[in-house]
C-alpha cells in the first residue's frame, strides 16, 4: 500500500500527537513502507486459512469470581504525575460541553 | 396538519453484580474510599495483564437467554481506543465484532396492561470506567480548571444493552427500561440502581409522519438520572423536533444533554466528526468459546421471568394491572403471594388482603411482609373463611391484626373464640326476636312503608350478636319476620 494512502495527520490527531511538517513527511513514509512490507502477506493463497482474531491457540482463560488484595492508595498515588488529596488530577477535560 | 410518530431507541449501560472486576480481583463495589479498589490491572500500570471473571460471563449468558437472544458458540473481546481521563488504558475493553449475546426482545406491558415488544439488537460486555470529578468554580465541566478522579469504578463488569429503534413514546420508553430492569432484578445479575450510577441510559431520538417507515435524523439524549427524567427528556425531545419541523427547520444529528432543571436538551457537541475508535480483538485477551452445556444449564435454571409472571397473573389469576405490577416488582412479595393463592385457591382475595391490609402493616412497621409472622397458609385459611361467609369483614380485619401479632392460625383463633360468622337460624333468630321487641317503633315504621328502616334492625342484630350473625341470613329472616 503507498505511503499517501495515509492520513498521517488524522493518524496523529486520533493519537494525540503534534506533528511537524518534517515530521508529517517522514512518519508517513515510513508508516507507507511498514505497510508495504506487510502486504507481502497478500501473495500467499489464504483462502482455505479461516479468519482469527488471535494467534494463540488458547480459549477461555477466566478467573473465578474472587476478591484479592489491592494497592495502597499512598503507593497509588505516589505514582501519578500529579494528585491532589485522594483523587488523581487531571488537566480539565474539554469538549465535552459547549 | 402532519401526524408525527417518535421513534426511540434505548441504548443501556447496566453494571453486572459480582464480587470482583471484570478482569482483575479487586472487589465491584458502589462508593467507598476513593482511589482504594484498585490493582495494576485496573490501573493499566505497564506489564498487567487482565483476565476475564467467569461469573460476568455467565452474567451476560443469563440476560441473553431472559431475552431470547442468541448466544453465540464464539465470542471475544475488542478494543475501543479513545482518549479520556476516567479511562486508564486511552482504550476500554468492549466487544464490537462478535458480542457475547446477539437479538432478542424486551417484552414489556404499559399502565393499561397491554402487552408490547422491543427487539434487541445485541447486549455486550465491557468495562467500567472511572468517574470524574470537575473542581473548580461551577462544578461543571465548562469552567472546572482541572478535574479529579476516582478509579474505584473502572473495570467494574459492564454490559451495554442495544435496542432497535421500536419504541415510539416516553410511556413505551420507561415500559422498556422497568422491564429491563426487573429482569435483571429478577436473574440476580445487576442491583440496577439509577442513584448509584448502575445503571444509565441514552436516548435517540427522531420524529417522522406517520406513515413514513423510514427513520429521521437522531438526537442522543444523555444525562438522565432517573426513569422520571428519561420520560420527561424524552417528550421534551419530541415536541423540540416536531417544533423546527413544522417551522420549516430541519433537525441535525446531534448529542443534547437532558438538563433536568431547565426542563429541556441542549446541544452537547457536534457529532459531525464520528468518533473512529478503531476497533481491535485485544490480543492480551483469548475469545471465549461458550459451553453449550453451560449455556443449557443456565437456561434450565432461569425463573419465571417477569413478563411470564405478568401474563399469568392477568390471564390465569385476572389480577388487575396495577396488581400484577406491584406483586412482581418485588418477587419475592409475588412468591408470598403465589404461596397464598395455592393455599386459598382464591386469587383476587388474597391480592386484596396482600396488598391491602397486609401491605399497610408491613408498610407501617418498615418490614417486609414475606419477613413477618404472617404465613401464606395462614392468609389462605383467612381468605378461605372469607370467601366461604365463615367470617364477616370485620372479623377478618381483627385477625389479620392479630396474625401480625404472631398469634399464628386464624382458623385456630376463630375456633377456641367462637367467632365464626352464624348461618344458623336457630342461633340467629333470638337475636332477631330480641331487636324486634326492642325497636317497636322501628317495625311499625317498617310495616307503614318505610322499608329503609330495614338496615337498622339488621344493623342492632348484628351488634347484638357481636359481628357473628352472618348478615345475608339476617336480612332474610327479618323480612319474613316483619312480613
Ligand atoms: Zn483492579
Amino acid at each position: 500500500m503507498p505511503s499517501q494512502e495515509i492520513d498521517i495527520r488524522y493518524v496523529a490527531k486520533l493519537a494525540r500527537i503534534a506533528l511537524t511538517d518534517e515530521e508529517v513527511e517522514v512518519f508517513g513514509r515510513q508508516l507507507g513502507d511498514l505497510l508495504g512490507h506487510v502486504e507481502a502477506l497478500s501473495e500467499l493463497d489464504t483462502a482455505s486459512i479461516a479468519a482469527t482474531a488471535q494467534v494463540v491457540e488458547s480459549r477461555n482463560v477466566e478467573r473465578e469470581d474472587v476478591v484479592s488484595g489491592c494497592l495502597e492508595r499512598e503507593r497509588v498515588l505516589e505514582m501519578a504525575p500529579q494528585a491532589q488529596g485522594v483523587y488523581f488530577r487531571v488537566p480539565r477535560i474539554i469538549a465535552e460541553e459547549t | 396538519m402532519t401526524q408525527w410518530e417518535s421513534v426511540i431507541g434505548i441504548e443501556c449501560h447496566v453494571e453486572l453484580k459480582t464480587n470482583s472486576k471484570m478482569f482483575c480481583a479487586c472487589p465491584n463495589e458502589f462508593g467507598g474510599e476513593p482511589n482504594t479498589k484498585v490493582c495494576p490491572v485496573c490501573l493499566a500500570l505497564p506489564g498487567a495483564l487482565p483476565v476475564a471473571n467467569k461469573i460476568a460471563i455467565e452474567h451476560m449468558i443469563r440476560a441473553g437467554l431472559a431475552f431470547g437472544a442468541e448466544i453465540p458458540e464464539f465470542s471475544k473481546f475488542d478494543r475501543k481506543n479513545y482518549f479520556y481521563p476516567d479511562m486508564p488504558k486511552d482504550y476500554q475493553i468492549s466487544q464490537y465484532a462478535m458480542p457475547l449475546t446477539q437479538g432478542g426482545a424486551v417484552r414489556y406491558w404499559l399502565a393499561d396492561g397491554s402487552m408490547k415488544e422491543c427487539r434487541l439488537t445485541r447486549i455486550h460486555l465491557e468495562e467500567d470506567t472511572g468517574k470524574s470529578l470537575h473542581a473548580g468554580t461551577t462544578g461543571r465541566i465548562a469552567g472546572s480548571s482541572h478535574s479529579l478522579i476516582d478509579f474505584n469504578r473502572a473495570g467494574v463488569p459492564l454490559m451495554e444493552c442495544v435496542s432497535e429503534p421500536e419504541l415510539h413514546s416516553a410511556d413505551e420508553a420507561i415500559g422498556y427500561l422497568e422491564a429491563l430492569k426487573r429482569t435483571f432484578v429478577q436473574l440476580g445479575i445487576s442491583d440496577v440502581k439509577m442513584e448509584e450510577g448502575s445503571l444509565r441510559c441514552d436516548a435517540n431520538v427522531s420524529i417522522r409522519p406517520a406513515a413514513s417507515t423510514e427513520l429521521g435524523t437522531k438526537a442522543e439524549i444523555k444525562n438522565m438520572n432517573s426513569f422520571r427524567s428519561v420520560h420527561r427528556a424524552i417528550e421534551s425531545e419530541i415536541a423540540r423536533q416536531i417544533e423546527i419541523v413544522q417551522s420549516g427547520g430541519r433537525v441535525v444529528q446531534e448529542t443534547r444533554g437532558w438538563d433536568e432543571g431547565a426542563g429541556r436538551t441542549h446541544t452537547m457537541r457536534s457529532k459531525e466528526q464520528t468518533h473512529d475508535y478503531r476497533y481491535f480483538p485485544d490480543p492480551d485477551l483469548v475469545p471465549v468459546e461458550v459451553d453449550r452445556e453451560l449455556v443449557e444449564s443456565i437456561r434450565t435454571a432461569l425463573p419465571e421471568l417477569p413478563h411470564e409472571r405478568f401474563a399469568r397473573y392477568r390471564g390465569h389469576l385476572k389480577l388487575t394491572p396495577a396488581q400484577a405490577t406491584q406483586l412482581i416488582e418485588d418477587a419475592a412479595l409475588g412468591d408470598y403471594f403465589d404461596a397464598c393463592v395455592s393455599a386459598s385457591g382464591h386469587a383476587q382475595q388474597s391480592a386484596n388482603f396482600v396488598l391491602g391490609d397486609l401491605a399497610r402493616l408491613a408498610n407501617e412497621n418498615r418490614m417486609a411482609l414475606y419477613d413477618s409472622p404472617v404465613r401464606p397458609e395462614h392468609v389462605g385459611e383467612l381468605v378461605r373463611m372469607v370467601e366461604s361467609k365463615t367470617i364477616n369483614s370485620k372479623i377478618a380485619k381483627d385477625l389479620i391484626a392479630r396474625m401480625w401479632a404472631g398469634d399464628g392460625s386464624p382458623a385456630a383463633i376463630v375456633e377456641r373464640e367462637g367467632l365464626a360468622q352464624s348461618s344458623d337460624v336457630g342461633t340467629i333468630d333470638p337475636f332477631i326476636d330480641e331487636v324486634l321487641r326492642a325497636n317497636e317503633k322501628s317495625v311499625m315504621d317498617f310495616r307503614a312503608g318505610k322499608t329503609n328502616v330495614l338496615g337498622f334492625l339488621v344493623g342492632q342484630v348484628m351488634k347484638a350478636s357481636a359481628g357473628k350473625a352472618n348478615p345475608r341470613i339476617v336480612q332474610e329472616r327479618m323480612r319474613e319476620k316483619l312480613g
